[in-house]
C-alpha cells in the first residue's frame, strides 16, 4: 500500500490563548499544540500514542475524528479528509473517550446499543451478530439490563468500547483506555483490544499513559512531545532511543558493599541489604542476575521497567540540545511569537 | 439536495435522542411529575402577578385584563414550544467547557439536531400548559371581532413565534461558542423577551419597541399580529400587512440563526475548548 490509511502530512495545530493583561485588554499568544507531524498507519497497524500531558495526544486525536479541523499540513483517515466529511467519516472510525462515556446514564445498557443500531443505520443482521460478539468477548451478558449508572468503572469502559465498535469501524481511537481500571479490568480490555485487532484486522490507534498497554498491545510507539513527534517505530527502539535503564532490586542476605556489576550495569542505591542496580533496557537481565547469584547471598529480586514519562523526559532534551546545537535558538516547539 | 438530506438525518436523530431522554427521565417518574408541577406553578405565578395589578387597575396602557391575557397567552405558549424543543441549547456552553461537546462531533448526525435534543426537558410542557391555560382564558373573556383571516392567523402567531424564540436559543446558543458563560445573556433574550411580550406594547418606550420590531424581531411572536386582531392600534404606526409577516420573519430569524450556528461550530473546531 503506498498511501496509509491514516495519512498525517505536516500537520499542525495553533491555538490562540488570550490571556488577560489588565482590566480589558487581552493578551494574544499563539500556542503551537501540533507542529508538523507526519506519520502514517497501514490498515491493521496496532499504534500506540503517548507523550505527557498537554503534549498535542489529544489535539492529534480530535483532528484525525474530526473534531478539530488543522491549521495546516494534510489529513486523510481511510482517504477522508475529517474535518469537511466529519459524519461519512463517523460510520467509518470508532472512538472511545476514557474518561467521557458516551453512553445513557440512566438508562439500561442496551437501551444505548439500540440507538447505535439505529444512529448508524447498522443493517439488523450485522447489528445482532456484532453485539453477540462483543457481549461474549467482553463479558457483558450480566450487564446489559443494568442502568449505566451502578456499572463499575471497568464494566462501563467495556461498555463504552462494544458501543464504538457495533458499526464495524475500520479504525478505532482510543483514549487512555485503561485509565482509572483495577487490574483485571485492563488485563480483560487488553486482551479484547488484541482479539479485536488479529480478528477483525481493525486498525487501533490509542493514547495512554501505561507503558504496559502498548508493551501488550503494539508494535509500534509513537511519541510526541511539545506538539513534535519524538520518536516512532518499536517500543524496544524507544528505550534505545531515550537510553533508557531499567532496574533491578536485589536483596542479599546481609548488609553488603555494593555490588561489583560488570559494565555497563552499577549500583545506584544501598539500603541495608537491599541494592538497586541500573542497566539498559535494550539488555537481557539474566546474565546480571546469573551473576549476582552465583557470587552474592542472595534472598530476592526483581526488575522494574522504566518510567515512560523518564524517558520521554530525556529524549526531550537530548532533542533540545541537538537542535540548539544547530543553531536553532533551542526553540523546541511550544510558545512562539 | 445535500441540505436536505441533512435537514431529514437531522430530525431523526432529534426524534431519536429526544426519546432516549424521555425514557430517562421516566426512570424517575414521581421526580418527572413533581417537576413538571413545579414548571406549572412557578409560571403560573408570573400571570397571578398580572392578575394582582388589575385588582387595582382596570387597564393597563390602555389594554384589558383579558386583552393582556392575550398577549400574554400567545408569548408563552410560543416561547413555551420553543423552550420544549430547543431550550436545552443553553448548556452548550458547558458541554464546550467540559469537553463533552466532542462525543457529539464524532456520530454520524448533525451537532445541531443532537445538542438540540440534548437533556431534552419534558417537564417543560408546564409552561406549555400554563401559557394555553391562560390563551383560553383570554379567547372566552376577551371582546374580539372574529373574521377567517383572524381565526386563521392563530396557529400561524403560534408556530411562527416558536420559531423566532427558537432562532434566538440557536443564536444565543452560538454565541457561547465564543462566550463560552454567555448563557446569562441567552436568558436575557429568552425569558427576557417572553416576559416583556406578555405586556402591551404601549407600557414600553417608543425606543424599545422600536429595537424589537426592527433589531430582534421579538415583536412579530404576539405584538404586531395580536394588536390586529385585538383590533387595537398596531405599535409604532405599522401598517394592517405586518401583522401577516410572521412567518417570514420567523424563516429568516431561523436562516440567520443557522447561519450563525454554523460559523459558532467552525469556530469551535478552529479554535476548541
Amino acid at each position: 500500500m503506498d498511501e496509509g490509511f491514516i495519512d498525517v502530512k505536516g500537520v499542525e495545530k495553533v491555538f490562540e490563548v488570550r490571556k488577560k493583561a489588565g482590566f480589558l485588554k487581552r493578551e494574544r499568544r499563539q500556542v503551537r499544540a501540533v507542529d508538523s507531524i507526519s506519520f502514517r498507519v497501514a490498515r491493521g497497524e496496532m499504534v500506540g500514542y503517548i507523550g505527557p500531558n498537554g503534549a498535542g495526544k489529544s489535539t492529534t486525536i480530535k483532528m484525525l475524528t474530526g473534531i478539530l479541523t488543522p491549521s495546516g499540513g494534510r489529513l486523510r483517515v481511510a482517504g477522508i479528509d475529517p474535518s469537511r466529511e466529519r459524519t461519512r467519516l463517523a460510520h467509518r472510525i470508532g472512538v472511545v473517550f476514557g474518561q467521557r462515556t458516551t453512553l445513557w446514564w440512566d438508562l439500561p445498557l442496551i437501551d444505548s446499543y439500540k440507538l447505535m443500531h439505529r444512529m448508524y443505520r447498522i443493517p439488523d443482521g450485522r447489528y445482532r451478530e456484532n453485539l453477540d460478539r462483543l457481549v461474549e468477548l467482553l463479558d457483558l451478558s450480566e450487564l446489559l439490563d443494568v442502568p449505566v449508572r451502578q456499572l463499575s468503572l471497568g464494566q462501563r469502559m467495556r461498555g463504552d468500547i462494544a458501543a464504538a465498535l457495533l458499526h464495524d469501524p475500520e479504525v478505532l481511537y482510543l483514549d487512555e483506555p485503561t485509565i482509572g481500571l483495577d487490574v483485571i479490568s485492563k488485563a480483560k480490555v487488553r486482551e479484547f483490544l488484541r482479539e479485536l485487532n488479529a480478528e477483525r484486522g481493525t486498525t487501533v490507534l490509542l493514547t495512554t499513559h501505561d507503558l504496559q498497554d502498548i508493551e501488550q498491545l503494539c508494535s509500534r510507539v509513537m511519541v510526541i512531545d511539545h506538539g513534535r513527534m519524538m520518536y516512532d517505530g518499536p517500543l524496544a527502539g524507544l528505550h534505545e532511543a531515550g537510553e533508557s535503564e531499567r532496574t533491578l532490586v536485589v536483596d542479599l542476605e546481609r548488609e553488603l558493599p555494593p555490588i561489583e556489576a560488570p559494565a555497563p550495569a552499577r549500583v545506584v542505591r544501598v539500603e541495608g541489604p537491599r541494592q538497586w542496580l541500573a542497566f539498559p533496557a535494550s539488555e537481557s537481565a539474566a546474565p546480571l542476575v546469573a551473576r549476582i547469584a552465583a557470587e552474592y547471598p542472595l534472598v530476592d529480586l526483581s526488575v522494574r521497567e522504566p518510567d515512560i514519562e523518564a524517558v520521554i523526559a530525556k529524549m526531550y532534551v537530548e532533542q533540545t540540545e541537538k537542535t540548539a546545537n544547530a543553531g536553532n535558538a533551542g526553540n523546541a516547539g511550544k510558545a512562539v511569537s | 439536495m445535500a441540505d436536505t438530506s441533512r435537514v431529514v438525518d437531522g430530525l431523526r436523530a432529534y426524534r431519536m435522542i429526544t426519546a432516549m431522554w424521555i425514557r430517562s427521565t421516566m426512570a424517575y417518574r414521581a421526580s418527572f411529575f413533581m417537576t413538571t408541577l413545579g414548571n406549572l406553578t412557578a409560571t403560573t405565578f408570573d400571570f397571578v402577578a398580572i392578575l394582582l395589578m388589575f385588582s387595582r387597575v382596570d387597564e393597563l396602557g390602555g389594554y384589558s385584563l383579558p386583552q393582556v391575557a392575550f398577549l400574554y397567552g400567545l408569548s408563552s405558549t410560543a416561547f413555551g414550544l420553543a423552550d420544549l424543543a430547543l431550550g436545552s441549547m443553553e448548556n452548550l456552553g458547558r458541554r464546550v467547557r467540559d469537553g463533552t461537546l466532542d462525543t457529539l462531533l464524532v456520530r454520524p448526525a448533525p451537532v445541531l439536531a443532537q445538542m438540540g435534543a440534548d437533556q431534552f426537558g419534558l417537564r417543560r410542557l408546564g409552561r406549555i400548559t400554563q401559557g394555553l391555560a391562560v390563551l383560553i382564558y383570554a379567547l372566552a373573556t376577551v371582546d374580539i371581532d372574529w373574521t377567517p383571516l383572524k381565526l386563521l392567523l392563530m396557529p400561524v402567531i403560534l408556530v411562527s413565534g416558536a420559531g423566532i424564540f427558537g432562532a434566538v436559543f440557536i443564536a444565543g446558543a452560538a454565541f457561547q461558542f465564543v462566550a463560552k458563560d454567555a448563557s446569562e445573556v441567552q436568558n436575557a433574550f429568552t425569558y427576557g423577551g417572553t416576559t416583556m411580550l406578555q405586556y402591551p406594547p404601549t407600557v414600553f418606550a417608543t425606543e424599545l419597541v422600536r429595537g424589537v420590531t426592527f433589531v430582534l424581531p421579538l415583536a412579530f411572536v404576539n405584538w404586531l399580529p395580536a394588536t390586529y386582531v385585538l383590533g387595537m392600534p398596531i405599535p409604532l404606526g405599522l401598517p394592517e400587512w405586518v401583522a401577516f409577516l410572521p412567518p417570514l420573519v420567523a424563516v429568516g430569524c431561523c436562516a440567520l440563526a443557522g447561519m450563525a450556528w454554523r460559523a459558532g461550530l467552525r469556530s469551535y473546531q478552529s479554535t476548541g475548548n
